[in-house]
């Protein structure tokens, strides 16, 4: 298993370092440049060219990049001119943000996924079902930004129990129950597609199972219902189930790019779409690099999970 | 099962609700602004967002004296112009020090101009300054003695003043600068109303009432100022309580505030103009009737009452009436007049030819551009002529609008935000002002007659002569019509009813140190 995992992750090297020349080169062929977005109205070509000089950004474009690498090595990704502070500070502390946003509504979406998916499947065409499958559709296809507004609006607006947005209250507050208060609407929001998607797998996937002789065994054997459903049945409908969570951890980490915009919540997907807007090359690669690591740590969770948990795998 | 389920989902929802939510605490002013500042060193933002912040931390020399744009002394007492105009003696004010404990004097002052256009200075990295140009006039800045400072410029510069009272000619402690270094801006200290308390990265920025200040300490014992980029979010946090004031609140909102009596809504006129510019070098805009005709053509009032939805009034010429000792009273905006604009057209030989319009898809200061711009397209089809609209995203927008418009549009959508009258003729309307000179008249309008105005009016220091200058030269610019006279913005505000005297300034900028708030 450990050699399993330490080549998976020597895979990932490639990839991310391929990935950094891929977003440089997107940062360099969009038109605009930093030294335009800091100056607005008043970029001149000389005021631009003056503060590019200034921003060490009227090097050619290989010799920045060789630049970075060169830093990144030393553990410095550079500093970020929109925000004149480092970018590692900035990364690690919006990508911490991010993870606690992302990881509940993971959570949220395995748990309630996992439930309503064997629900439905154990009580296939019955009411609960219908209703189920109703909700997991209306999940799937509401667009979580709108979602989020309407969650803002009932909420925090009208009925005043949760904030509107941020992580923390703005004075007072700071504590755990604070986040939770600040956490529960966004990572509601967040979680109700990726609901759906495990809802309906699970579903699949259980319906599947429960069609398997081996069940038919079990049951004829006298064995209760619930000890068919949750030892047998579902222990074998989670192998297929797993893959598709970590796929659905990463669409969490994407999709929190419009959550946090609509919560304000200062994670990295929100820091992303700034830094590109204002041209920040050093913030977005720093960003990328973060968010694409974590991608690829989610899937190999995964497939270990994956793993221990079906022996045929091993 | 089910139950369990139902269980799960209620307690998730409910779990954390229990506490109601919090209403600001009293003497604290809680303000929504739209993004997170880059910096609060003064001399490295460009951002109106972010000088909302400094002036309450900061003093300049001068300052806009309370509801125009006029100069007034701050931490200068007084200055002496000399005869050439070329060189400002400034004494300052006595005993006046830093929140950081350091004096203010003549020598603080030099410093922070020398590090500012200086490239030697040993804190000149602390920057980059994009707005230094401001004060390239300066040649030499000269501390006399403590409270006396001389700035040596190298030709007449009228707008000097006024440039010392925006944020980029705020005066910052010499001593945090050389303590913090290139971490000055996350470590401000100035001689304002308030004191730099805390920020907190994408959360908030607190300032602290600074009880010496030396125009008096604020009745607040402090600001928050909270970022939250998302416009809808910024008015959910107002309704539900989480804001004292917030400001750019979109038009389609100001009526719910305004037909709810738990808030106030205020609007106040700027230094800003909206306008197309118009490509003079090439058909059909190379004649003026053509250019008159489309000032004709576009139904100004109906963009600004229904797209804007009254947050802007109409345009009559290239300086905003904020300018009120500048601005020319007698001017009065092109009347919608199709008719008239047809005949303009036909008079210019325009044959229905297709012409490419830029347009942005946002961008500071630009209002609704997409909406403003097909309706100008709509209008302008329905006189003859043929509009092709091309957006672009802002910084590409500014990357075709700024070398010039000739071989590629007739016409692009522009807006500008200044603090004299001078800075937007000055740089884009003379002819010396062309992208190939470093300056921003994309459209090549050229006349002598403006030119010499211009010139002419930075070099006379006395206010009313400047004011006759650029009077004079408003109205040849409307008769000439080298851009499309479009809105003048009106800033908006909304702020809790139990906020008090709170004011917005024709600046811009979001004074705040007499506002109280005792509940």
């Amino acid at each position: 298993m450990g050699a399993y995992i330490a080549k998976r992750l020597l895979a990932a090297i490639p990839v991310l370092f391929g990935l950094t020349i891929i977003v440089f080169l997107i940062m360099a062929m969009i038109p605009g440049d930093p030294a335009t977005a800091i100056l607005g109205s008043y970029a001149t070509p000389e005021n631009v060219a003056k503060l590019n000089r200034d921003l060490g950004l009227d090097k050619s474009l290989p010799e920045q990049y060789v630049i970075w690498l060169g830093n990144l090595f030393q553990g410095d990704l550079g500093r970020s001119y929109s925000l004149n502070r480092p970018v590692l500070d900035e990364v690690l502390e919006r990508f911490s943000a991010t993870l606690i946003l992302a990881g509940t509504a993971l959570v949220l979406c395995s748990v309630f996924g996992l439930l309503a998916g064997i629900v439905s499947a154990v009580r296939q065409y019955g009411w609960a079902d219908k209703i189920i499958t109703l909700l997991v559709l209306m999940g799937i296809s509401t667009p979580s930004f709108f979602l989020g507004l309407l969650l803002i609006l009932v909420f925090a607006v009208k009925l005043r129990l949760f904030p509107a947005s941020g992580m923390y209250a703005i004075y007072g507050g700071g504590d755990l129950p604070d986040l939770f208060h600040h956490l529960t609407l966004p990572a509601l929001t967040l979680s109700v597609v990726a609901t759906g998607v495990v809802a309906r797998l699970t579903r699949t996937a259980m319906l599947e199972v429960l069609r398997q002789d081996y069940i038919r065994t079990a049951r004829a054997k006298g064995l209760p219902e619930r000890k068919v459903i949750c030892k047998h049945a579902f222990k074998s409908a989670f192998v297929s189930v797993v893959p598709v969570i970590g796929i659905q951890a990463g669409f969490v980490i994407g999709g929190a790019v419009y959550i946090e915009t609509v919560f304000q919540w200062p994670g990295i997907g929100s820091m992303l779409v700034k830094a590109i807007a204002t041209r920040d090359l050093l913030l977005v690669q720093g960003g990328v690099l973060v968010v694409a690591a974590a991608y690829v740590l989610f899937n190999l969770l995964a497939d270990v999970v994956q793993t221990l948990i079906d022996p045929r795998l091993r | 099962m089910k139950k369990i389920l139902a269980a799960a989902v209620a307690s998730a929802f409910f779990a954390f609700a229990p506490q109601t939510q919090a209403q600001t605490p009293p003497n604290v002013l809680v303000v929504g602004q739209i993004a997170e500042p880059k910096s609060l060193d003064p001399q490295a933002v460009t951002a109106v967002n972010d000088f909302r912040i400094l002036v309450n931390l900061y003093d300049g020399l001068t300052r806009y004296k309370d509801g125009t744009l006029e100069v007034e002394p701050s931490l200068a007492e007084s200055w002496t112009i000399s005869e050439d105009g070329k060189a400002y003696t400034f004494k300052l004010r006595d005993g006046i020090t830093f929140h950081d404990g350091t004096p203010f004097n003549a020598e603080a002052v030099k410093f922070n101009f020398d590090r500012m256009l200086d490239e030697e200075h040993p804190y000149h990295d602390t920057g980059p300054f994009p707005l230094s140009f401001f004060f390239s006039a300066v040649e030499d800045v000269i501390a006399e003695d403590d409270t006396t400072v001389t700035f040596k410029l190298n030709a007449p510069y009228a707008p000097f003043l006024s440039n010392l009272a925006y944020p980029t000619g705020l005066i910052v402690s010499p001593e945090a600068v050389r303590k913090h270094g290139k971490d000055f801006g996350r470590n401000p200290s100035g001689t304002g109303a308030y004191k730099f308390g805390e920020w907190e990265a994408n959360a908030k920025v607190v300032a602290v009432r600074n009880e010496d200040y030396w125009d008096g300490a604020p009745a607040l014992e402090a600001l928050i100022y909270r970022p939250i980029t998302d416009a809808n979010t910024r008015i959910a946090e107002m309704l539900s309580g989480g804001l004292d004031v917030m400001v750019e609140v979109p038009p389609d909102s100001l009526q719910q505030f305004k037909s709810d009596a738990g808030f106030s809504v205020l609007e106040q006129a700027g230094p800003h103009v909206w306008f197309l510019i118009l490509n003079a070098r090439e058909a059909p805009f190379d004649t003026r009737a053509a250019r008159q005709a489309a000032n004709y053509a576009i139904n100004k009032t109906a963009l600004v009452d229904n797209i804007l939805q009254g947050t802007a009034d109409v345009a009559a010429g290239p300086t905003p009436p904020a300018f009120a000792w500048a601005y020319n009273e007698s001017l009065e905006p092109y009347p919608y007049d199709p008719e008239k604009a047809k005949e303009l057209l036909k008079e210019a030989g325009y044959n229905g030819e297709e012409i490419t319009f830029y347009v942005t898809e946002g961008g500071s200061g630009m209002l609704d551009p997409v909406a403003m711009g097909t309706a100008i397209q709509a209008d302008l089809q329905a006189v003859g002529m043929n509009v092709n609209i091309e957006t672009y995203e802002w910084n590409t927008f500014l990357g075709k609008v700024n070398p010039g418009l000739e071989g590629k549009a007739a016409m692009a959508e522009m807006a500008w935000m200044t603090n004299d009258p001078d800075t937007l003729p000055f740089l884009a309307l003379r002819t010396e002002a062309f992208p190939d000179k470093g300056g921003f008249n994309s459209g090549y309008y050229s006349n002598a007659k403006v030119d010499e105005l211009l010139d002419k009016a930075r070099q006379v220091t006395d206010q009313n002569e400047r004011a006759a200058l650029y009077k004079e030269m408003q109205e040849i610019v409307r008769e000439d019509a080298p851009w499309v006279f479009v809105a003048n913005w009106k800033q908006n505000a909304v702020t809790r009813a139990s906020v008090e005297d709170f004011k917005l300034q024709p600046s811009f900028f979001l004074m705040l140190q007499d506002v109280k708030k005792p509940q």
